[in-house]
């Protein structure tokens, strides 16, 4: 048991330090001052590569950025089309935040009744009213022929794309747009469907144009640059090539996006600057080491020795609660931060109780280790059922369900998360850790017995 | 020392602590954050050739374009303006405005919609009514009688009337405002408030098993006292973590660390001097109407 725990311990410190960190600090004549380097983890196991540098992800609270909460108006779309339409949107705007170039953004939908909704995270974005602007439009499809073919174009997108020439026919003469298989070659394929209106231009673009090529922009840009074969006189066409399932799949939601126009409109909009995110962290770390060390000196000078094992089981909290939020990728807002140091207050708690019936034990007479093991076997009912509260209130918060009726927002939840994991683990540390190390430490210092009434008389 | 002949003194407090606030809530009611209300909250940091830039200056600028509800200084050289939605227009304007008064920069932006607002209280008063039904249901199957149950709810609506209560007295006075996280606190108070009181009554449970003949009272007492340094000792812990991250932390989750300390030491005094002596008024009028039978 004590070898699982240094191995754990090892391992959790491992994952939990920075892959890179400043250890600075002196005393007397010595002076430490080196940049500490930690190799990220890489090995085979199994033939396969494991490769991971833990990196703790940040809130856009933390690092800066903007999210925005978009509101689809599905008032003019059929009802059936309307999830349809909502995936579409997703990826008109995911195709935008690409071209903007933000790393790592993050777009979700959601919908509760007739709402829907898409939640837009853009982390290091500073110029929210452009990226706004940017995705609040709709998307705006067209049907785009090739008129000329220059040599230059093979050179110079821009030339490229003005080859192009607009006929007239848009996204809002486009009924439908699905993934389907060939007739002929029963491959995968998009099959197209436009309404009367778009079915006449169509009908008479295709019979003007056989052999020439006829794209499809969105925002701007080609998606598709198919031939057009024969005339299409039906207004429904199907373009063909060599796709895979997934891909004509893709295309398909994108085209649809044109077909399925959804006014969007912004309900909320939060964006932070990093100077704000960077500071916050900065005070809310120091105000929890400070906090941290007030406790360590409390615990130790209330109960000693004992004090000393619940510290270092309160490291091993520490250590252990960081990796496991590497591990599982929790997202660390600064409400998290509070839910993490409101933890470590609490993770002592079970320590504490355990040493008081310790104390009880001792003045009833018990022998040391015996009282120990009593203190710890007489409280963990206690601390079963106290916790099991916590547990409940903040399964209510983190919300895993996605229930509609309560709250989605990213803050509550990360505060959730992050009390969650703390009281989780503040269990294993504080019982099953402080009893290892007690277990193991105590017979060392037993001859010099701890005063049963070290706090003096209570009653 | 008996610790429960002083019942009524330990009600009489609560009573002090709570009615001021009560009273505040009927009267003032909460103030409530852009995150309920809907509307705008705009954040910026001028660094201004000028000196002593206050917001009554940044005030005279701006309110002409757009009519902000409230522009304070929120720190050196910080400005906090709230007020209804902006346009992306208007807040071009107000930009520009800005701009004349030194190099502008955004710390934060904030709009919500007034139809997400009265959504989220909604969303907040179901899980306010999920989170207490959790914990009636835990705490009586957990003990079986109902007396403890109703002793810990109550408990834990103390609790709750304190924290509501402090925060209308802020927010009336020092223009705190109440938001999505301040809820988030008042359900983690929630918890801790059954957390301690769950300690003290497994204690009286248990001391019920070995000692039939003591009187109910003098057990309660007993188990208070036993339970007492671990309650003290475990709530200072974790007063400790959060008044550093009151005094220390930074300001935009300051309040919300604030509310967490109001919400863990009315917590932990209601667990031993609301709870307990509920529990022996019930008990009392219990026996005292078995005795009229």
């Amino acid at each position: 048991m004590v070898f699982f725990i240094l191995i754990l311990t090892f391992l959790a410190v491992f994952i939990a330090l920075p892959r890179e960190f400043r250890l600075k600090f002196g005393f007397k004549q010595w002076q430490v001052d080196q940049i500490v380097k930690v190799p990220p983890m890489d090995f085979y196991l199994f033939g396969k590569q494991i490769y991971s540098e833990f990196p703790l992800k940040q809130g856009l609270d933390i690092q800066g950025g903007m999210q925005v909460l978009l509101r689809a108006d599905m008032t003019k779309i059929d009802q059936i089309d309307r999830l349809a339409a909502l995936e579409s949107a997703r990826e008109v705007i995911s195709r935008r935040v690409d071209m903007f170039g933000i790393s790592e953004p993050s777009i979700q939908t959601s919908h509760s009744g007739d709402e829907y909704r898409l939640i837009v995270e853009l982390p290091g974005v500073s110029n929210a009213d452009e990226a706004l602007q940017l995705l609040g439009k709709t998307a705006e499809l067209e049907f785009k022929l090739q008129t000329t073919e220059s040599a230059e174009a093979t050179q110079s997108a821009i030339a490229y794309l003005n080859q192009f020439q607009s006929t007239g026919l848009t996204g809002q003469r486009l009924k439908r747009a699905d993934a389907q298989f060939s007739q002929n070659s029963s491959q995968p394929a998009i099959g197209l469907q436009f309404d009367d209106e778009g079915k006449k231009l169509f009908a008479k673009l295709t019979t003007d144009n056989v052999g020439k090529r006829m794209a499809i922009f969105i925002d701007g840009l080609p998606v598709t640059v198919p031939v057009i074969q024969e005339p299409i006189l039906d207004g429904q066409a199907q373009i063909s090539g060599s796709f895979s399932v997934e891909e004509a799949k893709q295309l398909s939601i994108q085209l649809r996006a044109g077909a399925l126009p959804v006014p969007i409109s912004v309900l909320e909009q939060r964006s932070v600057g990093a100077s704000l995110g960077e500071s916050s962290v900065k005070q809310s770390v120091r105000a929890g080491l400070i906090g941290l060390a007030l406790v360590i000196l409390f615990m130790i000078l209330l109960y000693g020795f004992r004090g000393f094992v619940a510290t270092l089981a309160l490291v091993i909290y520490a250590a252990l609660t960081l990796a496991i939020y590497k591990l599982l990728g929790v997202t660390l807002t600064l409400p998290g931060i509070a839910g993490l140091l409101l933890s470590i207050g609490m993770a002592v708690d079970a320590n504490i109780l355990i040493f008081e019936r310790m104390k009880e034990e001792l003045r009833a007479g018990e022998e040391l280790e015996r009282a120990m093991e009593l203190g710890f076997g007489r409280a963990w009912d206690s601390i079963k059922d106290a916790n099991l509260a916590t547990i409940l209130t903040s399964l209510v918060l983190i919300n895993p369900l996605d229930f509609n009726f309560l709250n989605t927002s990213g803050l509550v939840r990360g505060f959730g998360l992050t009390l969650l994991i703390g009281v989780l683990i503040s269990l294993f540390t504080g019982v099953v850790v402080s009893r290892t190390l007690l277990r193991v430490l105590l017979p060392l210092v037993s001859k010099r017995q701890i005063p049963a009434n070290s706090k003096g008389a209570r009653s | 020392m008996n610790l429960m002949k002083f019942k009524n003194i330990y009600f009489i407090f609560s009573g002090l602590v709570i009615v001021p606030g009560l009273i505040s809530l009927v009267i003032f009611g909460l103030k409530l954050g852009i995150d309920f209300t809907g509307g705008s909250l705009w954040e910026v940091a001028i660094s201004s050739p000028q000196e002593n830039l206050t917001a009554e200056i940044v005030a005279a600028k701006v309110q002409p374009v757009f009519n902000f509800d409230q522009i304070k200084q929120s720190g050196a050289g910080q400005y906090l303006l709230r007020g209804k939605t902006l346009s992306s227009d208007q807040k071009i304007q107000v930009q520009t405005e800005l701009a004349k008064l030194g190099q502008v920069s955004e710390l934060r932006y904030e709009i919500v919609g007034p139809t997400l607002g009265s959504e989220l209280l909604r969303k907040t008063l179901s899980a306010l009514v999920i989170v207490s039904a959790i914990i009636t249901w835990f705490v009586a199957k957990q003990f079986k009688e109902l007396k403890y149950g109703v002793s810990a709810i109550l408990a834990m609506l103390h609790d709750s009337l304190v924290l509501l209560g402090v925060f209308s007295l802020l927010g009336y006075f020092f223009d705190i405002e109440v938001d999505v996280l301040f809820v988030t606190a008042l359900l983690t108070t929630l918890s801790f408030s059954v957390h301690d009181t769950i300690v003290v009554f497994d204690r009286i449970r248990e001391l019920h098993r070995k000692f039939h003949k003591i009187s109910f009272v003098e057990l309660c007492n007993v188990a208070v006292i036993e339970t007492m340094g671990r309650s003290l000792n475990n709530s200072l812990t974790i007063i400790f973590m959060l008044l550093a991250l009151v005094l220390l932390g930074g300001e935009s989750i300051k309040w919300f660390a604030v509310a967490l300390l109001v919400g863990s030491v009315t917590g932990t005094y209601s667990s031993t001097f609301t709870a307990v002596p509920l529990l022996i008024v019930w008990d009392e009028v219990f026996a005292k109407k078995t005795q009229q039978k």
